[in-house]
């Protein structure tokens, strides 16, 4: 951000005059709206998409009427959410009913600081990376447990009492999932997670192909985030056939909207993880992006990067429309039962896997064969 | 370092500041015609009963708990994982050292029945698990 500051005041002389903290700063917010602007989009196409995706796989049409082939839908939803009446329960505590969105809302935004969108486009290649994000999308169940129980609505309750079970019991896989990318780049910082697997063409340098424990993390960690984001195989905590709608059951109009815009970048992060981590982030395959002039560079990872995440959310998207709910015992089973153990004697496989093979992956040992 | 940290608050600064703006948004547009019922609690169409705070599961405690042990270990773990690759077989010994006693305890919660979430009283009383 400083670098970008002092190479905007070398470009504008005018700049010359005022403070670099001041020109930092205009830079961060500058930055951060851009990022704002990314998310708040995402998540109304986002949720556009989801009903267009579940009108095909159900086999009928999905949102059709506003704008051509219903792609407006979004921007009406939200005019329609602005416009509602707020109601607030005369009986809910009234501060915690309020501050409960701006835990769960800035929960999700927080995590997009440390999201690789590119070789140069981070808003801030933070050394503890992935340690930041699983530190401040916990803030979303401190958010759900407020609405949970600040609506004193019976729904409510047990809706957050079961998020909050479910968010903090899948944590720990997710968690355990996402070590052997920090294994095998030696770092947290996203970015190094990233060129850490740039070689062999940009493909095979994936930690998905790495080894055949690292292949199984990722799907650990794949199913496990999307147990902590409540998406539907395991979205017990909305479960409408028995809760209505479960914490955010007394919320309504734009209040509402918050709790379902924070989901939907809760789903992108878990995308973007999964994309930095494993996929390879943003290496462009058979190109070296280094090698570009930096705005050409920038922008094709930034593409490969967004195609990557993008599918990423089509394939939870597709998974949230084909299986059906679990059971409440039945997935604290899955994850205390067997995620957990799996994703602890994966972690030591991995680490067996770097230790005797001198942190070679199968493709790098298979380029080597091949000089 | 601190250049970096100071963008994580700009960000949850223009969060908190997005969430006021649209909360406002909507106070400006929406109409306001608060009544009685409106304002009441929603339960199904029923009148509602009673206050919700009342007391929940022990079961959903036990899983704080578990989850606090656990937690731990995976914050210490990522260290671990960040040097492992310059320590090599003595990182190796000591972090499979460390499960092994997780997963022994992991054991013994399993054994106790901590881990299920349905069970009888009597199984409960007895240490016993559940389904």
């Amino acid at each position: 951000m400083e670098a970008l500051a002092r190479s905007l005041v070398n470009f504008v002389p005018v700049l010359g005059g005022v403070p670099l903290w001041t020109i930092t700063l205009l830079v961060m917010v500058a930055s951060a709206a851009v990022v704002l602007v990314f998310a708040l989009t995402f998540e109304g196409v986002g949720s556009l998409v989801l009903r267009k995706v579940a009108g095909d796989i159900q086999a009928r049409i999905g949102p059709n009427r506003v704008g051509p082939n219903g792609m407006l839908q979004f921007l009406a939803d939200g005019v329609k959410l602005v416009l509602k009446e707020d109601i607030i329960p005369a009986r809910a505590d009234r501060l915690l009913f309020r501050l409960a969105p701006y835990f769960v809302f800035v929960g999700s935004f927080a995590a997009f600081v440390v999201v690789p969108f590119g070789v140069g486009l981070i808003a801030a290649d933070l050394n503890i990376g992935i340690y930041y994000v699983m530190a401040v999308t916990s803030l979303v169940v401190v958010g759900i447990l407020l609405a949970g129980w600040s609506s004193n609505n019976k729904w409510a309750l047990l809706g957050g009492m079961r998020a909050a079970a479910q968010i903090v019991s899948y944590e720990i896989p997710v968690g355990m999932a996402l070590i052997p990318a920090v294994l095998v780049a030696g770092s947290l910082s996203l970015q190094a997670i990233v060129k850490s697997q740039g070689g062999l063409f940009g493909i095979f340098g994936w930690n998905l192909f790495h080894d055949p424990f690292a292949f199984f993390s990722f799907l650990l960690y794949f199913t496990a985030a999307q147990a902590e984001t409540n998406q539907t195989p395991f979205d017990l905590p909305e479960a409408e056939s028995e809760l209505v709608s479960g914490y955010n059951v007394e919320y309504s109009g734009i209040r509402f909207g918050l709790f379902f815009l924070a989901e939907f970048g809760d789903m992108f992060i878990v995308a973007a993880l999964a994309t930095a981590c494993f996929l390879g982030g943003w290496n462009v395959p058979f190109v070296s992006v280094a090698a570009l002039p930096p705005v050409w560079g920038n922008l094709l990872s930034l593409g490969v990067f967004l195609g990557k995440a993008f599918t990423m959310v089509l394939i939870m998207m597709w998974v949230r429309w084909t299986l059906p709910r679990l059971r409440v015992d039945q997935l604290m089973r899955m994850s205390w039962k067997y995620m957990v153990p799996l994703t602890f004697v994966n972690l030591l496989g991995v680490s067996l896997w770097l230790l005797l093979f001198h942190g070679k992956g199968i493709p790098q040992m298979i380029a080597s064969l091949f000089g | 370092m601190l250049v970096q940290f100071a963008t994580v608050l700009v960000f949850i600064v223009l969060g908190a500041v997005t969430v006021a703006l649209m909360l406002l948004l909507s106070r400006l547009f929406a109409p306001s015609a608060p009544s009685a019922v409106k304002l009441s609690t929603y339960e199904c169409g029923e009148v509602p009963y009673g206050s919700s705070w009342v007391q929940f599961n022990i079961r959903f405690y036990v899983v704080a708990l578990i989850f606090i042990i656990f937690d731990v270990e995976v914050a210490l773990l990522y260290p671990w994982a960040v040097v492992f690759r310059s320590l090599g077989l003595l990182a190796f010994v000591e972090a499979f050292i460390f499960i092994v006693i997780l997963l022994a305890g992991l054991a013994y919660l399993w054994k106790e029945g901590d881990l299920d979430w349905v069970r009888t009283l009597q199984d409960a009383r007895a240490g016993k698990g559940g389904k």
